[in-house]
């Protein structure tokens, strides 16, 4: 991760001393984002203009970046991406699912336009997806539960019963059962994405029935709030670094960080090879990284960090065989490794999960 | 302390220059507002009211996001005039669109039915049905509609999201929450090659001016404003107020469904979580900009329309926070009702009283 971060930094800083005076006398490449929540959600959508703000920084007079927040996943977000198009952005990212359909009529109207949809899966020659393998996180998440729990039991606040969820309770049970096989996991589905007094809620229910350990893939702090009201309890943030709202219960966090993706794609626009893809980096690639391992003992945090090593050099692969699901057929052979568009229509619970699966 | 009294005789001439009094009024402030944030004004207020006039694909935009709020803006104008607080039309919007989702991704193509008028009553019916919840309530119970129709609108988002995450989700979409596409004949024929505009522009204008015509030309609509105006008298008159209640909340919800309809078979294609919805919230602004007249209703959804576009463009031309664009429709709204308070209203100092 470091080495391509200093290549990156590298390449750009060479292609400023080399191109310095064409690139002034260039107009400045035009970027534009558009975003399904306001800047300040702390969330989803800061992350992505953490992201932008960070193409600023790497670029300075060479680009120009705008944005459009709180564009709302209807009928809105077409007018606004064309709108972005005529006005001379040239490279535009769509930054939640919901946008896919406008971002896919968009993109054909305007074929010398680029643009990148996060999450999707549609694609054309001027359209590109991306997202994150943030169950590689999730991973070792279960590591440390599965070293920190007494009870045996994790509480898991899901959001919704998509594979994305899905990949990511059983990477996280996986984890778990790599240190601690006779650990259980429960599901508990808050039906949103972002509702904190649903999500404490769900957290509290869990701890009720004995959980000492909460994961949560849902967006606001609560559930880590309420593992640090319950004094001993123990919790994982969520997107961002949230050790603010629960000093000593936070163990680590998954920070979503799209700066390496976004400084990368910019880079290729500008060098002109630029092309459509489908990008799905995890923790090598930088997309995916862990806030600082704390409240825990030193033992357990070695082994946070050897997981992170082995995971982000190839040498563990989260979803290699044998994997059975929890009604006994088994998913992936031994010696095999799950392929992606397995993973992208996961519908199975691996066994240890425990909790409703609708069809 | 300020007090109002009213107006013995309300000024005519006023009245009718009211609303260009308040747009002057805020493209003043707005001018200070933005001569405040560091921009040119003139090049602000230019974005703001001109950017969406600039070409025939923008100058259609603002007829697609005026359709939704004048379809529903006029139907609350009939239902506020007759003292019915229909709060939940963005509810029934979302019925409407589920109506129409079930006509369209159900009927087979080589059906008979198989035509776009269908999604289109099965919305307009739906969102009727929905509306009826809280007549029913508030006619055999006395409950306060306001409440219903707004507690109906979250369960019809939550149905909307179970449909769409559950049973009538499309199997090859990797899980996510959506159904197929619509097939083609249940897409609202488009108007204009090359925009989104589409047939609702027409059942738009018809309806207000239909209702217009309603509202000042039949016994309907006399009672209907009898009602809402002088309860008693409408008593007397032998009016039925029960009648009354039904049909203005049938005949918003029935609008605010077509609505829906029209924009999931029109901008959107399918349904989803979100599919707009919130324009029933607006329309409630766009019936009282309007004056609670269905045709300028119509005029009111064309403000709004112009003003939500140029809000998104002030973000993308002027690189203007989202918050500013709301800081500015709320000023033009906050100018067009204090001006009409004023037509009507004269404001007086008054010597504080003791307690």
């Amino acid at each position: 991760m470091i080495l391509r971060r200093s290549l990156l930094i590298g390449a750009a800083a060479l292609a400023m001393a080399s191109g310095a005076p064409a690139a002034f006398a260039e107009e400045p490449l035009k970027i534009g984002f558009i975003y399904v929540g306001p800047i300040g959600d702390f969330g989803w959508s800061y992350q992505h203009d953490q992201g932008r703000l960070a193409l600023e920084k790497e670029f300075g007079d060479r680009v120009q970046t705008t944005y459009v927040e709180s564009v709302p996943e209807g009928p809105d977000a077409e007018r606004v991406l064309r709108q972005l198009a005529t006005s001379g952005h040239k490279l535009i990212f769509a930054t939640s699912f919901g946008f896919m359909d406008a971002t896919a009529k968009v993109a054909k109207a305007f074929p010398d336009v680029k643009f990148e949809h996060a999450t999707g899966y549609t694609r054309a020659d001027n359209l590109a997806t991306y997202s994150g393998r943030f169950e590689e996180g999730r991973y070792i998440l279960g590591v440390i539960a599965g070293k920190t729990t007494q009870s045996g039991k994790i509480g898991y606040i899901g959001a919704f019963p998509i594979p994305e969820v899905l990949r990511g309770v059983n990477a996280f049970t996986l984890g778990l059962q790599s240190v601690n096989p006779e650990a259980t996991v429960s599901v508990v589905w808050a039906n949103t994405w972002y509702d904190p007094g649903k999500e404490a809620d769900a957290a509290r229910a869990v701890i009720a029935q004995g959980a000492d350990v909460i994961a949560q893939h849902t967006d606001s702090p609560a559930p880590l709030q309420a593992a640090e009201n319950s004094g001993t309890v123990k919790a994982f943030g969520q997107a961002s670094d949230m050790i603010k709202f629960a000093p000593t219960a936070q163990l680590t966090a998954i920070v979503d960080d799209w700066a390496p993706y976004y400084i990368g794609r910019v880079q290729a626009v500008l060098d002109g090879t630029w092309e459509s893809q489908d990008h799905w980096g995890g923790l090598a690639a930088g997309d995916v990284h862990m806030a600082p391992y704390t409240n825990m003992p030193d033992e357990v945090k070695a082994l946070a960090e050897e997981t992170q090593a082995k995971i982000a050099s190839g040498e563990l692969n989260i979803f290699s065989g044998p994997i059975s699901d929890r009604d006994g057929t088994e998913r992936v052979a031994a010696g095999e490794a799950l392929d992606d568009a397995a993973q992208l229509e996961m519908n199975w619970f691996v066994k240890g999960v425990q909790g409703d699966l609708p069809d | 302390m300020i007090r109002l009294e009213p107006r013995a005789a309300p000024s005519k001439l006023m009245a009718t220059l009211s609303p260009l009094i308040a747009i002057l009024l805020t493209l003043i402030a707005g001018a200070l507002l933005f001569a405040a944030l560091g921009q040119n004004p003139w090049r602000a207020l230019r974005v703001y009211f001109l950017s969406p006039f600039d070409d025939a694909y923008m100058r259609a935009e603002v007829l697609v996001k005026a359709v939704p709020l004048a379809l529903m803006g006029a139907g609350l104008a009939v239902c506020f005039r007759a003292n019915v607080w229909n709060i939940g039309a963005a509810g029934q919007f979302t019925l409407g669109a589920i109506g129409a989702g079930a006509a369209a991704l159900f009927i087979p193509a080589e059906s008979p039915f198989a035509m776009l008028a269908v999604p289109l009553i099965a919305g307009a019916l739906c969102g009727m049905a929905w509306a009826a919840v809280p007549a029913a309530l508030r006619t055999r119970l006395g409950v306060n509609e306001i409440l219903v129709s707004l507690m109906l609108t979250y369960v019809a988002a939550l149905l909307l999201d179970w449909l769409v995450r559950g049973p009538w989700r499309n199997p090859r979409g990797f899980g996510f929450p959506q159904t197929n596409a619509f097939p083609d004949w249940a897409h609202a024929p488009i108007l204009v090659e090359g925009t989104r505009l589409h047939v609702g522009a027409f059942l738009a204008v018809a309806a207000a001016l239909g209702l217009g015509l309603m509202m000042s030309r039949t016994l309907r609509g006399l009672r209907l404003r009898v009602t809402g105006g002088a309860p008693r008298a409408a008593r007397f008159a032998g009016f039925s107020a029960a009648g009354d209640v039904w049909f203005a909340l049938l005949l918003s919800g029935g609008l605010a469904g077509l609505a829906g309809a029209l924009e999931a078979t029109s901008t959107v294609g399918r349904l989803q979580p979100e599919i707009g919805a919130q324009a029933g919230f607006t329309a409630i602004i766009v019936a009282f900009l309007g004056r609670l007249n269905p045709i300028g209703a119509l005029l009111g959804a064309l403000v709004l329309a112009v003003s939500a576009i140029g809000g998104e463009n002030a973000q993308i031309l002027l690189n203007l926070p989202k918050n500013v664009a709301g800081v500015f429709q709320g000023m033009l709204l906050f100018f067009l009702l204090a001006c009409d308070a004023l037509i009507n209203y004269r404001p007086r100092l008054v010597a504080r009283r003791r307690a």
